[in-house]
């Protein structure tokens, strides 16, 4: 036994090099959302493209749907649009979006240009909603089931391994 | 040259002339010490390690103006700590909750004194019990040996 003890050290140093190593590969911008699991806030928006017509959380009860936090001054939402313009036209589930702290003629035209994947955008021009959603960086995304319960979030920019990985099982597991 | 000099310097000291006047940041101070009190204890999730008192990120702007809102309308100190806790979950907090996924951080450091602590007092004991011959002798009492002979 005694002539182990010279490995103490050795085997601190592997337990303090496995915490660093750790902490190196966590990303502290992936903050957990308390949303998870808990009814998606009520929220009653305009729509981006029509100001008289109004949006509401309990609208969309009994659909599985998406709502991804974009906004026409975001730079990573040009990133993710490509994407998101062709999960929408394989029409798994309908895409709402959320119009951040945005302005509806700058918001149309980025639409215009950039292809509209978006079943409606949701206006939120002074972010309300958003703060409701615990939105801190867009673009953000969100999964709500058809009880209206808000089952998954992904902050930043979608990527194609986020969505077949995370997001598309889980829909179809809530539609199965 | 002096003359430019002169011009230039005129210049400059006549800016202040044309700045107006700051207007009053707030209408209540009273209220706007309590909403720095509150979000000083509060993380800005855009620049983390900045409170939402210091930040000047869009975020932390409209969060101070939900702040004074909740104020306004009469809400208490926990009540708006728990409304922001119920959006950004308690990584918002800079006192975190003692809670049982809490523990190690709130304990650890304790755990780790008192560790560091006993095992400290077991090697001195260890060695409070061994024989003289098992330690180098001390310089001085090698040179009270090599005097005495």
């Amino acid at each position: 036994m005694k002539s182990l003890k010279f490995l103490i050290p050795l085997a601190l140093f592997f337990v303090l090099a496995w915490f660093l190593a750790r902490g190196l590969n966590l990303d502290p911008r992936e903050v957990p959302s308390p949303l998870i699991g808990k009814p998606a806030p009520a929220f009653a928006l305009t729509r981006l493209d029509d100001a008289a017509a109004t949006i509401q959380r309990d609208d969309l009860k009994g659909k599985v749907w998406i709502l991804n936090v974009w906004a026409s001054w975001c730079v990573s939402c040009r990133e993710e649009h490509p994407l998101l313009v062709e999960f929408a036209r394989r029409k798994s589930v309908p895409i709402y979006g959320l119009n951040y702290k945005d302005k509806r003629p700058d918001g149309m035209a980025w639409l215009a240009r950039m292809g509209n994947p978006y079943e409606a955008s949701l206006f939120d021009s002074d972010g309300r909603v958003g703060i409701d959603f615990g939105v801190y960086g867009v673009p953000e995304t969100f999964v709500i089931d058809k009880q209206g319960v808000v089952r998954l979030k992904h902050t930043g920019p979608l990527t194609p391994d986020v969505l077949q990985t995370k997001i598309e099982p889980l829909i179809r597991q809530l539609n199965g | 040259m002096a003359k430019w000099i002169a011009l230039l310097l005129a210049a400059c000291l006549s800016w202040p002339v044309l700045a107006n006047e700051a207007a009053p940041a707030v209408a209540d101070p009273v209220l706007e010490a309590r909403m720095l009190s509150i979000t000083s204890e509060l993380r800005c999730l855009v620049c983390q390690n900045q409170t939402i008192a210091d930040s000047h990120a869009e975020l932390a702007d409209d969060l101070r103006r939900q702040v004074r809102e909740m104020l306004v309308r009469g809400d208490t100190d926990k009540q708006i700590i728990d409304y922001m806790t119920a959006r950004y979950g308690d990584f918002v907090l800079y006192r975190p909750p003692v809670k049982a996924t809490t523990w190690l951080l709130w304990f650890g450091p304790g755990l780790l004194l008192v560790g560091g602590l006993a095992a400290l007092a077991l090697v001195l004991r260890q060695r409070s019990r061994m024989s003289p011959d098992r330690f180098e002798p001390d310089e001085l009492d090698i040179a009270d040996e090599i005097a005495q002979r």
